[in-house]
């Protein structure tokens, strides 16, 4: 079997320590080693979004990160997001909105949502469309997603 | 996914001598938006990942209105259209890095990633070579300098030799009176590969009615991205004119060598070739207007 590393990184604000292997993705990681299955495995290709995490700040396709490269890093998945109580704005919104059917894109969706908030607060139709251009969803249609994420705007800036 | 090593070079001098004795199953990892899914689709074999973003030189960012800039291999493409200097001084190389891919992959990759995975359909290569890019590269024996246009050699393949990685690239400053622009053609608004893309830079006289100077490129025409060395020399010295465009349009369509798959037949690319020339050099020519 293949030598594991060992690696220490922040994952939704609390340090965690895993063995890998060097080509276990950072989604493979996340699902397998740590059994934080939010983020999902669609195409595993960096096509669809649906393995959409923010590292350090930043957000990426999990399943295009190797684990080894977060050592030291930081990374927020969508089980950080609500909290123990109270869902987090974006989540209220994409329910009061019926932004998801099947449900498999939406912590994609969310986190990507809630990378371009932390960025843009105030975000036009336009930008959220093309920010969430990497994320697919065969269920909506977008429209109800995108509705979701305004919202979610006027909620988390007001 | 293969099983490979990996290792977090912190140093050029660490990573090239990696590269050099690990031989060419050792691959440069930066953003690996492109390496990571090669490897795991059986496109590439590779037996240790060497990740060069801890690397100072690779991750230089750095514009000068007179020296130009310095674009260190690993930079993300969120990083060089955060610069507003950068985006005013090569428009051009700016539509490619907002267009590869949607927001998660531009947060990891790179304009040296596009370069080094030389696809034919690039989108970043085109804008490089019309900006005049040198390519700085590290081996075991030193550091050299190469032309961008001759970097790519086939599909997939570079003239890196072994032992040897991309560090930055090197774009001049521009001439005063000068603008560039690159575009695509894809049958959707975004998040797809280019079935051609065109770039082209202008310089224009201080009137901005004369052509000084021009440069244009293609993709997804040809085995590389290819500089159109007589379409962009016809242009010196003559009036910004339909006619003028018309010309280094046809000169263009003479070197494309296109094939057809999927995203397109011969037939449409070369006539692509012709449109987007066009609108590149005339997108170009506003900008320098504006």
């Amino acid at each position: 079997m293949a030598r594991k590393s060992h690696v220490q990184t922040t994952i939704n604000g609390e340090t965690v320590e895993f063995l890998c292997e060097s080509r276990q993705s950072l989604l493979e990681v996340l699902r397998d080693e740590l059994y934080l299955t939010g983020a999902k495995e669609g195409c595993n290709n960096g096509n669809c979004g649906a393995c959409s995490v923010i590292l350090d700040g930043r957000l990426v396709n999990s399943c295009l990160v190797l684990g080894v490269e977060t050592e030291g890093k930081s990374v927020e998945t969508i089980e950080g997001l609500a909290d123990p109580d109270k869902l987090h704005p974006i989540q209220d919104a994409f329910l009061e909105n019926a932004a998801l059917q099947c449900g498999i894109c939406t912590p994609g969706f969310i986190m990507s949502a809630k990378a371009l908030l932390d960025s843009n607060p105030n975000p036009t139709e336009h930008e959220i469309r093309y920010w969430l251009a990497g994320n697919l969803c065969r269920c909506t249609g977008y429209d109800k997603i995108v509705k979701a994420v305004m919202d979610a705007a006027k909620e988390t800036s007001a | 996914m293969q099983d490979f090593s990996y290792v977090a070079a912190q140093t050029l001098s660490e990573a090239v001598a990696l590269l050099d004795e690990n031989g060419e199953k050792a691959r440069i990892l930066a953003g690996g938006t492109d390496l990571i899914v090669n490897v795991r689709e059986g496109r590439r074999d590779v037996d240790l990942m060497i990740d060069v973003k801890s690397v100072p030189e690779v991750n230089v960012l750095d514009y000068d209105a007179n020296t130009g800039l310095t674009l260190g291999a690993a930079v993300e493409c969120y990083k060089i259209y955060a610069v507003d200097a950068i985006c005013d001084a090569y428009p051009g190389l700016i539509d490619a890095t907002k267009i590869i891919g949607g927001t998660a992959i531009q947060g990891r990759a790179g304009v040296g990633g596009n370069l080094c995975n030389a696809s034919p359909a690039a989108d970043c290569i085109p804008p490089l070579i019309v900006l005049n890019t040198t390519c700085v590269i590290a081996g075991p024996n030193g550091e050299r300098e190469l032309p961008v246009e001759q970097f790519c050699t086939a599909p997939g393949q570079t003239a890196l030799e072994n032992g040897e990685m991309l560090v930055s690239l090197k774009i001049p400053a521009p001439a005063s009176n000068s603008s560039s622009f690159y575009l695509r053609f894809i049958p959707r608004n975004e998040m797809d590969i280019a079935v051609v893309g065109a770039g082209a830079s202008v310089t224009l006289d201080d009137a901005k009615e004369t052509i000084v100077s021009a440069r244009i490129a293609l993709a997804a025409v040809a085995p590389t991205p290819l500089f159109a060395e007589e379409a962009s020399t016809l242009l010196a010295g003559r009036e910004v004119s339909d006619a003028a465009i018309d010309d280094a349009a046809q000169a263009a369509q003479a070197i494309a060598r296109p094939i057809s798959d999927m995203r397109g037949t011969a037939e449409q690319r070369t006539h692509l070739v012709g449109v987007l020339t066009r609108r590149a050099l005339n997108g170009a020519i506003q900008r320098i207007r504006d």
